[in-house]
């Protein structure tokens, strides 16, 4: 017997005496979690605002920009207070596009990419597959921006986001995933909320434990 | 020395230990106050606790089905799925990979279960050089030590020893700043992952469903992990079932809150195999090795099968008074605090440790902060029960004496009249005796004031009211 079977008698065996349900059974619906999981207001208006105000609490920069002039503007604005020398980016609408704007040496990580090169670069500029208003979540997959190492390993990770990407809760936020995907899912979804942090030593905050320290999202 | 006995003298250590208490009181201080203000940004906490007891309830009592899903999923999409009855099958299996990649430098992401296979040990015996990446675990690795806590494994340290550790292990000379410190870190962990050729991660989630493995960090260092090594191996206990994919909108929340006080963790990925075609990075091989390792002992114990749902969040050892006063260390266990002590004696052998059994207070904090409502005191009571009954229960000859004692007093109500009177007689010459030896209270009096026995029983006081 394989261990396989062994495991699955085990189980089987296991469960033929029924344990007691204490607090009802039968899997809850997406409308349960929704009853109780936070309060999300309703308009694109309270859903922005409480995305902002998320972003700001975890310590990420958030910028609601009127078009793509704007967004350029920002971007360099972050360059230079970045003194960025290297970005990283993917192939894509937005983000491939401004990111060539910046006139640097710009690594495209779609082909693949020597992990020691990307190590160097100051900064990766990626889109995204979704913002959560509820928790201040920027969702990532390994298709949506450029694989996985690109917004993790750099020191800042730049996210360039359209407005209707934006959804209230977390619910809804999977019920995206599954509809963009469910024929054939990314080998990487990264639910990202802020700066990468640690609190292991006294428990006191510090960004930036391995993964970026900088987390900005620039929505336009 | 047996488990009990050296629990017994560490605990009697640590908890007058005023130092320890510092620090643990700091830290839970800290804790409580972002946790409460979490949970009250949840409309029903109370509700989602339901709803998550719920759906563990359903994935535990429907595991066979679940895990089938769940490997069938996975298996669909490349990854390699590996089955270890035993901690020493799992070790192997692991091993085995290793040696096939021809593999030099092993980076690893915080995970209990490879604590409680002893991994790291095998590994490093085996040649490897095994890199802990989660600062936490970095740093107890260094030191040699066991993690303190499921959550927290640094947590009994001070930024000073901290300090003191990476000037003697790393040879740097930073300052005592926690930020200064993470760097140092952040510093040496990246080099050693350009290095690696093997990630090992833990899992938070198993999605059935979906056939995915989640992994919920604040740090980036098992997205770093599951991204650059060519191989990936991911150890997971076959409990850490979720049916849905939509299961974790409620659970990752619940996770966070429960954990550290956060609204959300910072990372939370979900991986779904290895590379696949189209996609620029990520590991060539992915290996799941799901390890039963007396999981399902446990899940043949019907009445307390719901300690499989636990989530490992941490919370019940964080609001337990006797985690508090003895700390992470005294259990001697991988799992500490009151699901630790409710699931080592399945997972390890109920005469060994049903000694933890008694590690508590009965309070009950532990089952009512529960985020999966695991009655965990109930399950310590059970415990109990259990090693007194069955064919390798063995009473205590002098605990049998002494009940046989204190039987006749206790159900005769003249003779229990005379025991507090003789209590409140005999407690005049306590004095001569207190805190020596041949103090009958001594367990009592080392650390404590004894209170006096009242001048007057309620039974005398009633007498007394009528007349």
């Amino acid at each position: 017997m394989s261990e396989r079977e062994a495991i699955f008698t085990r189980i089987l065996e296991a469960l033929s005496v029924e344990a007691h349900a204490h607090h009802g059974d039968g899997l809850p619906m997406t409308a349960e979690h929704r009853c109780v999981m936070p309060q999300v207001g309703a308009t694109f208006e309270d859903q922005l605002a409480l995305f902002a105000k998320n972003a700001s609490d975890l310590r990420a920069t958030f910028k609601l920009v009127n078009g793509e002039q704007e967004l350029a503007a920002e971007l360099k604005a972050l360059h230079d207070a970045g003194k960025w020398q290297r970005v990283a980016t993917h192939r894509s609408p937005l983000a491939e596009k401004h990111a060539a704007a910046l006139s640097l040496p710009t690594l495209l990580t779609d082909g693949g990419c020597e992990k020691n090169e990307l190590e160097r670069f100051d900064a990766a500029i990626t889109e995204c597959d979704a913002l959560v208003a509820q928790t201040g979540t920027v969702v990532v997959t390994s298709r949506s921006a450029g694989g996985r190492a690109l917004s993790c390993l750099p020191p800042h990770h730049v996210v360039i986001a359209r407005r209707e990407q934006l959804v209230g809760d977390l619910p809804a936020a999977f019920a995206l995933i599954r509809q963009k995907y469910a024929a054939n899912y990314p080998s990487m979804i990264s639910f990202i909320t802020g700066p990468s942090r640690t609190g292991d030593i006294e428990r006191i905050l510090v960004l930036g434990a391995h993964g970026p320290k900088q987390l900005s999202i620039l929505v336009f | 020395m047996s488990a009990a006995t050296l629990f017994n003298k560490d605990a009697d250590r640590v908890a007058p230990d005023t130092r320890h208490r510092g620090i643990i009181q700091t830290a839970m201080g800290k804790y409580e106050t972002v946790r409460d203000v979490r949970k009250n940004w949840f409309q029903d906490w109370e509700g989602a606790r339901n709803l998550a007891a719920r759906t563990k309830f359903e994935s535990v009592n429907h595991l066979d089905k679940h895990l089938a899903e769940f490997v069938s999923k996975l298996e669909a999409r490349g990854t390699k799925v590996h089955w270890a009855s035993t901690a020493q099958q799992a070790r192997d299996i692991i091993l085995g990979i290793l040696r096939e990649k021809d593999a030099k430098v092993v980076v690893k992401s915080k995970a209990m279960t490879s604590e409680e296979i002893h991994l790291n040990d095998a590994m490093e015996h085996a040649g490897y050089e095994v890199v802990e990446s989660d600062l936490g675990e970095f740093i107890v690795q260094l030191r040699k030590e066991a993690p303190y806590h499921l959550v927290f494994p640094a947590m009994h340290l001070t930024r000073g020893e901290i300090q003191e550790t990476f000037r003697e292990k790393l040879h740097e000379n930073p300052s005592d700043e926690p930020e200064e410190l993470t760097m140092v870190a952040r510093r040496v962990m990246r080099q050693k992952y350009l290095q690696a050729d093997v990630g090992i991660t833990g899992a938070n989630f198993a999605v059935a469903e979906t056939g995915m493995i989640s992994i919920t960090e604040n740090e980036g260092n098992a997205r770093l992990t599951a991204a650059l090594p060519k191989t990936m191996i991911t150890l997971v206990g076959i409990e850490k079932i979720l049916p849905r994919f939509d299961d974790l909108a409620l659970f990752l929340p619940m996770l966070a809150v429960m954990g550290t006080g956060q609204a959300l963790t910072c990372y939370n990925t979900m991986y779904g195999g290895p590379k696949q075609p189209g996609e620029c990075d990520g590991p060539e091989e992915f290996h799941v090795v799901l390890l039963d390792n007396q999981r399902t002992a446990l899940l043949a114990d019907a009445e307390q099968r719901d300690a499989l749902g636990c989530i490992r969040c941490g919370a019940c050892l964080n609001v337990c008074p006797v985690f508090r006063n003895v700390g992470g260390h005294t259990y001697g266990t991988v799992y500490g605090g009151p699901i630790g002590s409710v699931i080592t004696p399945h997972l390890r052998g109920l005469q060994q440790w049903k000694h933890l059994s008694y590690a508590s207070s009965l309070c009950g904090a532990c089952t009512e902060t529960c985020p999966v409502k695991i009655d965990l005191h109930h399950h310590l009571l059970q415990n109990r029960r259990n090693a007194s009954q069955g064919a390798h229960a063995k009473p205590v000859w002098w605990q049998k004496i002494a009940f046989k004692i204190f039987a006749p007093f206790a159900n005769n109500a003249g003779l229990w009249s005379l025991l507090t009177k003789l209590g409140r007689f005999g407690q005049i010459f306590h004095g001569l005796v207190k805190g020596s030896v041949i103090d009958p209270a001594k367990a009592w009096t080392k650390t404590r004031e004894l209170p006096p026995v009242a001048a007057q029983s309620f039974r005398e006081w009633w007498d007394a009211r009528k007349k």
